[in-house]
């Protein structure tokens, strides 16, 4: 044995004398992973057990690279690592911060897809419109063979259906189904954009088409009536929905920040946040459309005010009002402002 | 389609020591979902059992004719909320765990070594809707098995990935006490090391007081070369003296 290999083999007989300091660091890192420290000295020493153990590791990669003993501390830095660098979690603040300041910069820097998505919706709401309007025959193809049949027969499908569904349950089922489809849309951003360019087009194809289905049988009055309560909301998160999806597919398409999967994640980060506000809106219409809308004793223009009112809701949670522009918040690009060091 | 082999993320540290986390594969991934899934499809259908028994008041599992709200609010919604909400509720409690990843020895990390913010596990879960695609998770299946990190879309969204966790590992029995009395303290080890290493590039004022400023902890009694017969080549005899400590022997 060379005097080196001598050496190497006290050091690594002096390195095992730590395994007690090791066991006490992984025991500090799961606790505080789970619960905050007790006191800052408390929180300072899984700073310096994340250097002991960065230091040690060091030695048993070069001394014993195959050994348990560099198992073992990769695995005890990997976990003060993480429990290092983990976010607090503080959720009032989180969801304060992602009220008051973070989805009005998002939907602010989604204005202009907004504006896209809505265009699309509206002219594929015209197109479904002009479809059936100009071809009746057409309307197989948006609605179902049960809602023409009803519509055939002169009566909405939505009459009389809180005697088969209680409204809660109508409810449930209505808000579950939007939220589902509201998530698919911004999901579906995923395939380039296309997947949502789909929803949104078929969405507002279906809108028109039955808006005209239901005109060529004088129901879209009864139609329109159903819907304006719960609908200027809905409409504008599928809107919403479809503009998240947008930008996720444009990040795919034109990166802005290096490659393809660092945009892709970013922009599906930044944007998602919307979707917690969009889901929130919808339980709102779920609500509403499982309450009021089927109701027949709602005048109209109780509906067209709680239309009009829970639209404005919508606007005051999304646009974040003017006297907060003084101090404008920049919202962070990265996933975590603690992000340490970047990865190879 | 190129398949990739499992690798490790490697994440600059401020320390300067690389952290590397293997990455789980797409068998390990199917290993711990298969498991995730039997566990919530088996609480999905015992909460469904168990309340419509109780609903229903006999030996019937079927829903009734007109169901009512308590139906669903006592039956059906919490049945699906076990089953579509597992994976979202579970790794946001257990810090980007699930039992089925426990078991496969697996947890949700970061592209920066640090445990996931609930953001992340939200957009990740939202994600589920594309991956689950057409049947069985194809589209998400199809992602890991062809992404260099093993990553189906959900984690391409949320910057996450599946790292094995290696809690399984088992250290060495530590020396016991009388053997621990004879070695060297680690630092002392370390610095020893070191100073053997460097030895022919040190300033020889520097290098010999160092040593015997080290090997007066482990002789016991006054610093070689000092107070003994004058000592010819104490240079010789210091390093013969600090590589008899190196290899655990006394001097």
């Amino acid at each position: 044995m060379t005097q080196p290999d001598i050496r190497d083999q006290a050091l690594s007989t002096a390195l095992l004398q730590r395994t007690t300091q090791w066991q006490a660091a992984v025991a500090r890192s799961e606790r505080l992973a789970r619960e905050p420290a007790n006191d800052l000295a408390d929180a300072a020493q899984l700073a310096n057990d994340y250097r002991l153990l960065a230091h040690d590791l060091a030695r048993a990669r070069r001394l014993m690279p195959d050994s348990r003993i560099r198992q073992y501390l990769e695995a005890a830095y990997a976990r003060a690592h993480a429990t290092l660098y983990r976010e607090a979690f503080r959720p009032a603040h989180t969801l304060l911060t992602l009220f008051r300041d973070e989805i009005p910069e998002v939907v602010r820097w989604l204005t202009p897809y907004i504006v896209w998505a809505t265009t699309i919706f509206v002219l594929t709401v015209l197109t479904g419109w002009w479809l059936v309007h100009t071809y009746p025959d057409l309307i197989s193809l948006f609605a179902s063979p049960d809602l023409v049949s009803s519509v055939d027969r002169g009566q909405l499908w939505t009459e009389g259906i809180l005697n088969v569904v209680p409204s809660s349950v109508l409810s449930l089922q209505i808000l579950t189904n939007n939220i589902v489809v509201s998530l698919f849309a911004y999901c579906a951003g995923f395939v380039f954009g296309l997947g949502t360019l789909y929803i949104l087009g078929l969405n507002g194809l279906m809108l028109g088409a039955v808006f005209a289905f239901t005109g060529q049988h004088g129901l879209d009055g009864a139609l329109f009536r159903f819907i304006v309560a719960h609908g200027c909301v809905e409409i504008s998160v599928m809107c919403l929905s479809g503009a998240a999806g947008a930008a996720v597919g444009e990040a795919l398409i034109r990166p802005a920040h290096g490659d393809r999967l660092k945009s892709f994640q970013i922009a599906a980060l930044r944007s998602g946040k919307l979707l917690v506000a969009c889901a929130l809106l919808l339980v709102g219409s779920g609500i509403i459309e499982g309450y009021l809308s089927p109701r027949a004793d709602v005048p109209l223009w109780m509906r067209v005010t709680v239309g009009i009112a829970y639209w404005l809701v919508m606007v005051i949670l999304l646009v974040r009002p003017a006297w907060n522009d003084a101090a404008p918040r920049t919202l962070p690009t990265q996933t975590s402002p603690a992000t340490p060091p970047t990865s190879r | 389609m190129s398949m990739h082999l499992a690798r490790d993320l490697v994440v600059d540290s401020v320390t300067g020591v690389d952290l590397k986390l293997p990455i789980a594969g797409a068998g390990a991934r199917c290993y711990a979902f298969t498991i995730d899934w039997l566990i919530r499809a088996i609480l999905c259908s015992a909460w469904y059992g168990l309340a419509a028994l109780i609903y229903n008041g006999r030996w019937s599992f079927a829903a009734p004719l007109s169901p009512d709200t308590r139906w669903f609010v006592f039956v059906v919604a919490p049945a699906a909320a076990s089953y579509f909400l597992y994976h979202l509720v579970l790794e946001i409690a257990l810090h980007g765990r699930t039992p089925g990843k426990r078991m496969a020895g697996l947890h949700i990390i970061a592209r920066d070594g640090s445990s996931p913010g609930v953001g992340a596990l939200l957009t990740r879960n939202v994600f589920r809707l594309v991956d689950s695609l057409p049947l069985f998770y194809g589209v998400g299946l199809v992602a890991a098995l062809v992404t260099k990190d093993h990553l189906r879309i959900g984690d391409m969204a949320a910057g996450t990935l599946l790292a094995y966790d290696r809690t399984d590992v088992v250290l060495p029995t530590p020396p016991d006490n009388q053997a621990r009395d004879r070695i060297l303290s680690a630092a002392d080890a370390e610095v020893i090391n070191d100073l053997l290493l460097r030895w022919p590039m040190l300033d020889p004022t520097a290098r010999h007081r160092l040593a015997r400023g080290i090997i007066s902890r482990y002789s016991g009694g006054a610093p070689p070369g000092e107070e003994r017969k004058p000592d010819p080549d104490p240079d010789s005899t210091l390093r013969a003296q600090l590589e008899a400590l190196a290899q655990g022997r006394a001097v």
